[in-house]
């Protein structure tokens, strides 16, 4: 990307951020902090790196993604929006009763979304199964799954791995939003996740490390990804838990947690300002 | 002939895949027991084994039915329904995809293996999930056509098989089989027997063998647990006044219990269910532990016949 590209994807993930704070508030609940360390990878696999078009959102060729960190669907709501598979009115009835918008991506209910998740360490077997469908199909698709660090202390996160490098889908990108936080704390304080870079090439990973907050380092590892052949590739992307907004970030107490009016009236001044100032 | 459902299982989707490409099937290192491996002989290109890891098959098949394929994921009814139960209930039966699960080595007629491979709950299981169609076939022919039927559903399936080789009795010139639809096997006024899979041709004999002795029981063969045949058991319970249900399978949670919420609601008789009584199984030979459970002929005639006196 050139500048003024990297300008553009800043100022959309500014604005995914916004309808994320947006959404959680409206909701009084949800998942604030991994949706806004997640958000400038989500903007940059939907506005760059997939191959996906709105108005056709079950194209059978296209690139697909699976959110496996499904509560960190505020920021997917947002950036779908943004794409325009569905009208950005949407955000506001987020977790409402009647939404189009569920708490964990609904594939049945949300234009845009490959598929159902929320329980976490499924996402990416059902990434895998896509992958191996495009196989199976000989189609040149590629599927991206999102895992957050705290998920891969699932075990079925593994099963999926070693089916993956086995199958050498190397048409499956797995990122992982490592953000260090999970609920209880820090994830190397709850369950001693590192090195997690040589548990994914312990089974058979090409893998790759990149800052989830940089679109010049986000473009790179993507880049990288694609030529990776014979096996699957995991991205670890290093982010900040709560980006754009300062209380937020790298707080612990922000994972499940709606702002309250005076917070999100703080909230939506800082990321307007941020918003403003790439605007020039 | 004497074949078990889960070697019927293996040549219908056989025969099935022959027309259908998108027909896929995934294991969990059983091919040889779950009998998916005369596919794998067959189609090599179409077969994947996910080793001993049912949670993320599941996940796997998900993916694969979201991109268009029909898969059949197989693996031990202990594991493919109790292990990745989850797995079944939100990457399958919440997205409704058109995933087919096979539980094969279902019952005590596992045998030898004992209680931990025994499952007795899968049906029950099942059937907590929103949308999930269950057949649990009673012989050959039977099993040949569910296997077709689910293929032509589109939405989720799980379909129970059996490890034990047991004798076909329905007449393939004549058998039709339809989701839901429970098949009256025999006649009669002074009570039903609902039957479902391996039991179901144990309770055929029981029957006939009551019925020189004075008792005329109606016998339905229930190969689909759910949706349940609402009407032909409220035809049944206003008929003939009570219901006996006969299942390899507890009798908590199974065809026993989707019996009795027909009937409590729409006509309430009484219904005695006869089936593993919330106790595990153990090791034997399976029709010694049919015997044991009072789940083979004999031991069906004599418990009819004690809940008619």
């Amino acid at each position: 990307m050139n500048h003024q590209e990297f300008l553009e994807m800043q100022k959309l993930a500014c604005q995914v951020r916004i309808w994320t704070v947006e959404g959680v508030f409206h909701a009084k609940s949800g998942h604030p902090g991994g949706s806004l360390s997640a958000a400038d990878m989500m903007t940059y696999l939907y506005f760059k790196e997939m191959n996906v078009n709105p108005d056709n959102p079950q194209d059978p060729d296209r690139d697909r993604f699976v959110l496996s960190k499904g509560h960190c669907c505020p920021a997917l709501y947002a950036v779908l929006a943004l794409k325009g598979y569905f009208p950005t009115d949407e955000i506001k009835s987020l977790r409402h009763i009647g939404a189009m918008l569920q708490g964990h991506p609904d594939m049945k209910r949300t234009p845009g979304v490959d598929m159902s998740s929320g329980s976490l360490g499924q996402g990416i077997s059902a990434a895998c199964g896509m992958a191996l469908a495009a196989k199976y199909d000989q189609k040149d698709y590629r599927v991206y799954t999102m895992l957050g660090d705290g998920e891969c202390e699932e075990g079925q996160v593994w099963e999926a791995a070693m089916f993956a490098s086995h199958m050498k889908l190397d048409n499956l990108c797995v990122i992982v939003d490592f953000n260090g936080l999970q609920i209880d704390g820090h994830v190397n304080e709850v369950a001693g996740l590192e090195p997690l870079d040589k548990k994914f090439e312990g089974f058979g990973f090409e893998v790759l490390h990149m800052d989830g907050n940089n679109f010049e380092e986000i473009e790179a590892a993507f880049e990288k990804a694609k030529t990776i052949k014979g096996k699957p590739t995991a991205i670890i992307a290093r982010t900040v838990k709560g980006k754009g907004v300062s209380y937020m970030e790298n707080q612990v107490g922000w994972h499940g947690k709606a702002p309250n009016a005076e917070q999100y009236e703080t909230a939506i001044k800082e990321l307007t300002a941020q918003l403003k100032a790439l605007e020039g | 002939m004497k074949i078990a459902t889960r070697e019927s299982f293996g040549l219908a989707l056989c025969e099935l895949a022959k027309e259908h490409p998108e027909i896929v099937v995934l294991d969990a290192d059983l091919a040889a027991a779950t009998k998916t491996d005369i596919f794998k002989k067959a189609y090599p290109d179409r077969f994947f084994d996910c080793g001993i890891a049912e949670g993320n098959m599941i996940g796997v098949a998900a993916g694969l039915a979201a991109c268009g394929k029909v898969p059949f994921a197989a693996s031990f009814a202990m594991f493919a329904t109790g292990r990745a139960y989850e797995q079944i209930r939100n990457s399958v039966g919440y997205p409704h995809l058109n995933v087919k699960i096979a539980g094969s080595h279902a019952g005590i007629s596992v045998g030898e293996d004992g209680a931990t491979h025994q499952c007795c709950e899968d049906l029950a299981l099942m059937r907590t999930i929103p949308g999930m169609v269950i057949l649990n076939p009673a012989d050959h022919y039977e099993m040949t056509e569910a296997v077709k039927a689910a293929y032509a559903y589109h939405g989720p399936v799980y379909i129970r098989l059996g490890r034990l080789a047991i004798d076909t009795f329905n007449d393939p010139d004549h058998y039709q089989f339809a989701i839901g639809k429970g098949i009256t096997l025999k006649d009669g006024s002074d009570v039903t027997v609902i039957a479902t899979g391996l039991v179901v041709n144990e309770a055929l004999k029981a029957v006939n063998a009551l019925e020189a002795k004075g008792i005329h029981a109606r016998l339905i063969n229930m190969h689909t647990i759910k949706p349940i045949d609402k009407e032909i058991i409220i035809k049944a319970a206003k008929e003939t006044g009570k219901i006996i249900t006969v299942e390899e399978h507890s009798i908590i949670g199974g065809l026993g219990e989707a019996v009795c919420s027909v009937t409590a609601e729409y006509c309430p008789v009484p219904v005695k269910r006869i089936g593993i009584k919330d106790i595990y199984g153990h090791s034997g030979p399976a029709l010694g532990l049919l015997s044991e459970f009072g789940l083979d002929a004999e031991g069906l005639e004599k418990s009819i016949a004690e809940i008619m006196q």
